[in-house]
């Protein structure tokens, strides 16, 4: 077993995920099989081996220090699920319902 | 109409000669959308009224005689940004995003006077090889309906595959682009990373991510791929290097060229039918002029896990955003703000997309950092090695697609890593950052072969050259399929 339901249940806290118990035991079980699969890498020798993090040619890429126009308030507010007076709106930080 | 009988060259002359007039080629067009694809599902969303409306703007103005694209309908993935049409990304998640601004590509393809015709199906977030994983619908193989359409950008191949339209864009972090277009018989093309700009494209693995054009032919695929590339502001990671028109030399044929066929390639689970055809299309370039070697590409195996680490780590990042706070979907009935992340993420993302974010979560996390992410990195740098020192001495690698053809619908959906595995030969390109094609090649039972050619960083042009010369030698990309019932 390369990883158990109380690991599964601590990265999803890291996630922001929260499985139902049933549905824990067969995420469980599938991450169980995912690790082990990629876990073939630990057979291969990367001694003094550099990463790669990625493959683009570019080195810095910088840009003219220009003020340019942003986007428009309204238009940015558009998908927002909940607004007031011109602000995102979200519940309080502490449960709502505790008196 | 179909398309069936055409390709961009023929509809653009067609166009420019009145044979019928911009609006009445767009307004046939959606007349079959809605007749095919009440069977095969392959588009999301339709945007009729502004299509017919651009078609109007530009038979106002006249077609241009000298921009092949103008006035041409295309379906776009949905996960390509389009302003003031949803784009879901097949995600609950973003059921109702209504983007406020283009994708690149999508200006690129207006400014060439492309019209957008609807929004394609795919796997949730771009991650799967089926299309079973939108949230929306089952998209159906053109050739076998009872088969998957491959994906990622399963709608997109479809679309093009069961003529509904000529031309449309997907996006390929491992496969996404080639596999579908290998599994409907069409030419997709995944471009060098950093060739086409992904500013606009929803991310998944942004180190992995590229666009690029699905077609029914070589020829097409390069005059789509002529329009979206460029060095963009937007996306520091897109390339300043001068695009080369890719249609110029496309006729000079394979005379003299190296081509390399990697052994590892022909493995455990690559069926007989699908070897089978690649060695002959070997026999059709040696028969044009081409000199073909076996060479070994010994890291390939590590492909599949290294790209799984990497690509979920990636996407566990990239989707953090999505939070429920300034868009996408927000859980109902919650108490306090944790609630507000944990509930709309559980409820909004699919399986598969929690399954990914869970391995880049643990990936990254401390304890597992070393051991997983840094270790897949450093075996990513020995695949990107082993092309390089392939491409001392070639020009093209040949190889095939996908192991199979496609599969049922059904079939694997509930065996992740069986459904990984399937990535094997597509996955290697998209590590090393190099162009891809996959063109038809051959049948088994019904269902197409995919042919994949792969070239070195930025040598697009010499892998349409090959795959045009091909092309032209063999039948396979004439075959149409029986749509309404089984093939």
């Amino acid at each position: 077993m390369a990883i158990g339901s109380e690991e599964v249940k601590h990265v999803a806290g890291l996630a922001k995920l929260a499985f139902k118990d049933e549905e824990l035991a067969k995420f469980t079980g599938q991450m169980d099989e995912i690790i082990n699969m990629v876990q073939q890498l630990s057979e291969v020798d990367t001694t003094d081996v550099p990463v790669t993090t990625h493959v683009t040619d570019a080195i810095n890429t910088l840009r003219e220090d220009v003020a340019v126009k942003g986007t428009d308030r309204d238009l940015l507010m558009k998908n927002v699920p909940q607004s007031q007076d011109g602000y995102i709106k979200v519940p309080a930080i502490i449960d709502e319902s505790e008196e | 109409m179909d398309y069936f009988k055409n390709d961009l060259a023929s509809i653009h002359d067609d166009l420019v000669n009145k044979k019928y007039s911009v609006e009445e080629l767009t307004k046939s067009t959606f007349d079959n959308i809605k007749k095919v694809d009440k069977e095969i599902e392959a588009f999301l969303k339709l945007d009729e009224e502004r299509a017919l409306e651009k078609a109007r703007k530009i038979d106002e103005r006249g077609v241009k005689a000298d921009s092949i694209l103008d006035g041409i309908g295309i379906g776009i993935k949905d996960n390509i940004v389009t302003k003031d049409l949803t784009t879901t990304a097949a995600s609950k998640m973003l059921e109702n995003f209504e983007p406020i601004y283009n994708a690149t590509v999508m200006d690129k393809l207006n400014d060439a006077g492309m019209i957008t015709v609807g929004k394609l199906n795919m796997d949730e977030f771009a991650m799967g090889s089926s299309t079973e994983n939108s949230a929306f619908k089952i998209t159906k193989n053109v050739w076998d309906t009872t088969k998957v359409p491959g994906g990622s950008s399963g709608g997109s191949a479809a679309a093009v595959a069961s003529g509904q339209v000529l031309a449309s864009l997907g996006s390929d972090t491992g496969g996404s682009i080639r596999q579908p277009a290998a599994f409907n018989g069409i030419v997709g093309v995944k471009p060098t990373y950093g060739r086409v700009s992904r500013y606009g494209l929803i991310a998944f693995a942004s180190s992995l991510d590229q666009i690029g054009p699905l077609t029914r032919t070589v020829k097409d695929n390069a005059l789509v791929l002529n329009a979206i590339s460029g060095h963009d502001a937007h996306d520091f990671t897109s390339s300043s290097r001068e695009v080369p028109d890719f249609t110029k030399g496309i006729e000079d044929g394979v005379k003299g060229m190296r081509i390399a066929v990697p052994k590892e390639y022909f493995g455990e689970g690559v069926d007989e039918d699908v070897a089978n055809a690649v060695k002959d299309a070997v026999k059709t370039f040696e028969s044009l002029g081409a000199t073909v070697d076996e060479v070994s590409l010994p890291h390939s195996k590590y492909g599949v896990p290294v790209y799984y680490i990497i690509a979920s780590s990636e996407a566990s990042s990239n989707l953090q955003r999505y939070d429920g706070i300034r868009y996408g979907f927000r859980a109902k009935d919650v108490k306090n703000l944790e609630d507000v992340y944990v509930r709309s993420r559980s409820e909004g993302f699919g399986d598969e997309v929690k399954r990914r974010i869970m391995l880049g979560t643990f990936s990254l996390s401390a304890g597992s950092y070393d051991a997983f992410f840094k270790k897949a990195a450093q075996v990513r740098t020995l695949i990107c090695q082993d092309f390089e020192n392939v491409y001392k001495d070639y020009d093209l690698i040949l190889a095939p697609t996908s192991p199979t053809t496609a599969y049922g619908i059904g079939e694997e959906i509930n065996d992740p890593v069986t459904m990984y595995m399937n990535d094997i030969l597509t996955i290697p390109v998209n590590l090393a950052g190099l162009p891809g094609m996959s063109l038809p090649a051959g049948f088994s039972n019904g269902l197409p072969i995919g042919l994949q050619l792969i070239a070195p960083r930025f040598a697009e042009s010499t892998m349409y050259r090959a795959g045009y010369a091909f092309e032209q030698s063999t039948d396979f990309h004439k075959a149409i399929p029986t749509l309404g019932g089984q093939n």
